[in-house]
């Protein structure tokens, strides 16, 4: 069973799409294990100004996808780093426990994404 | 019907069915005035007797049996486990070989590793890709110690029809109890456990429009099988506890209505499976069917779509009123998607994308033209949140990082 807010995020879930420019790219997950997730990051004077995301996966996948961009969205990357799995779930009223191992990917992929983000910037200076 | 009117649609039979209206009618007197129990001597327990007695007729019909073949127990679940256990532990031998499939219900196959603990040995048959067991394949697995086979006759999922007949027949030459699993099979294929040499076959009230908590195993005379609920002595000391004389009322209708509308419930369904089977492939680029073209249930359209999870698409479909199933992990809790799907020798990727449409009795064919109508704009919704397409297949480790 999952909570309204997570049906309310499937149903219509935020920011979805790709970005061809993007800053960086957090790509996590395994479609053996049924769940991926790949985000993209805009990043301006330390902020994170736009992200986009596309997930292969289940309700919880997408509803934390979806939560996921609009908790990053406007952050520094200091306190996009800090967004935990729990923050995600809590976010969304919480999620099944089953779920919060497999599906809570998007905290993993934001952080995939700033350490793209960080190791393209240190290789242009 | 268009999309947004909220009907509901219900396509998921083979985890459930609807108490039909002459069945709730049939048990309701037994859930008030008529409440003895039937092992009472006095005229409250009789009146219960009788209706549990006439309800064993009406399954014996059914199925082409003796009525004191019939043993009620609370489900399928429990029939698959006083079949498999029942015959094992007969006489506390605690010893001997079972031959069993990869695609069998979870009653069976989880009985069958329990029983592996303690020293009995088990062969699982591999299936085709079509989810079929090869009968050379159980005639090669058969060995001087082999006390049961266990194949089921239609599987719950891909709703493959196994060649059960021709097992009966080789177990009944060799002298081997054949035990099936018939749950998803009752109301779908006419049965005669004589004609087709079965000595123990599960049966499950609410998958044929019977109530829940009441199943039945048959048990051919003369079986060697012990009981595993041990108590009272009723059902002829094979399965204690008072009888559920609610439910046997409920089973002993539903049978009787199986039975009678076989014919023409069966012919309607096939024509909608058909046209689903026929119609899916051809309006959802990259989908496919899963499972046996001819050899499967009349009422099993089962499907799988790439790039999508299923999950997200039974979410979905929900959005617009219709119920349905898939063998995606994520529908399960499970970690694993469906072992059918896998034995049957799908990837893990395939098993995620899978979606199963059971219909029932009262399934129309506008329902079915609905589904297809909305499949398709289901499954593109989910496609366009999809990081896959045809310019990015799917493949073991694309994901990204690894990161579980």
């Amino acid at each position: 069973m999952y909570s309204e807010k997570v049906m309310e995020h499937f149903a219509n879930p935020r920011n979805v799409g790709e970005i061809p420019d993007a800053d960086g790219v957090g790509k996590v997950g395994n479609p053996q294990c049924g769940d991926v997730m790949w985000l993209y990051i805009k990043v301006k004077d330390n902020i994170i100004t736009d992200v986009k995301f596309k997930t292969f996966g289940c309700g919880a996948a997408i509803a934390t996808s979806s939560m996921i961009t609009e908790l990053a969205k406007g952050k520094t990357i200091e306190e996009a780093k800090r967004i935990s799995r729990g923050d995600v779930a809590d976010s969304l009223g919480g999620l099944p426990p089953v779920k919060m191992h497999c599906s809570n990917l998007a905290s993993d992929a934001l952080r995939e994404a700033i350490k793209d983000y960080e190791a393209k910037k240190a290789a242009k200076t | 019907m268009t999309a947004g009117i909220k009907k509901r649609i219900y396509f998921d039979h083979s985890a459930t069915t609807r108490v039909l209206p002459e069945v709730e009618e049939a048990m309701l007197p037994f859930l008030t005035e008529k409440w003895g129990n039937p092992s009472s001597l006095h005229a409250f327990g009789r009146e219960a007797k009788v209706a549990v007695e006439n309800s064993r007729k009406h399954v014996a019909k059914l199925l082409n049996c003796d009525p004191t073949e019939i043993v009620f127990t609370s489900g399928g679940t429990e029939s698959d486990n006083l079949a498999i256990k029942g015959v094992a532990m007969y006489k506390g031998k605690m010893k001997g070989h079972i031959i069993t499939t990869k695609m069998e219900h979870h009653a069976v196959l989880e009985t069958c590793e329990w029983l592996k603990r303690f020293g009995f040995d088990i062969t699982s048959l591999p299936v085709s890709q079509e989810g079929l067991v090869d009968v050379g394949d159980v005639e090669r697995a058969i060995r001087n110690d082999t006390i049961l086979i266990s194949v089921m006759m239609a599987n719950n999922e891909i709703g493959t029809i196994q060649p059960y007949k021709e097992i009966g027949t080789i177990a009944r030459d060799r002298n081997i109890p054949f035990h099936t699993d018939a749950v998803q099979a009752i109301g779908k294929i006419p049965l005669d456990v004589k004609a087709d040499n079965i000595d123990l076959l599960s049966l499950s009230g609410h998958k044929f429009h019977g109530p829940k908590g009441i199943g039945a195993l048959y048990v051919r005379k003369g079986s060697k099988i012990e009981p595993v609920i041990q108590g009272g002595g009723q059902e002829r000391g094979l399965r204690s506890s008072t009888e559920n004389v609610p439910g046997i009322v409920g089973i002993g209708k539903a049978a009787e209505l199986a039975k009678r509308d076989l014919e023409p419930t069966s012919q309607r369904m096939k024509v909608l499976r058909d046209k689903m089977i026929k119609s899916v492939p051809e309006i959802v680029p990259r989908s496919y069917v899963n499972g046996h073209k001819t050899r499967r249930l009349v009422n099993n359209a089962h499907f799988r779509f790439d790039f999508i999870e299923g999950e997200g698409l039974i979410l979905q479909l929900d959005f617009k009123g219709i119920a349905a199933s898939t063998g995606s992990a994520c529908s399960t809790g499970a970690l694993e998607p469906s072992h059918v799907l896998l034995a049957m020798g799908l990837t893990h990727e395939q098993a995620h994308g899978s979606l199963r449409v059971t219909l029932g009795r009262e399934n129309t064919e506008e329902e079915v033209d609905y589904l297809l109508e909305v499949l398709p704009g289901v499954v593109s919704k989910l496609r366009e949140i999809s990081p896959f397409n045809e310019k990015r297949p799917m493949s073991p480790g694309e994901g990204g990082s690894g990161v579980q």
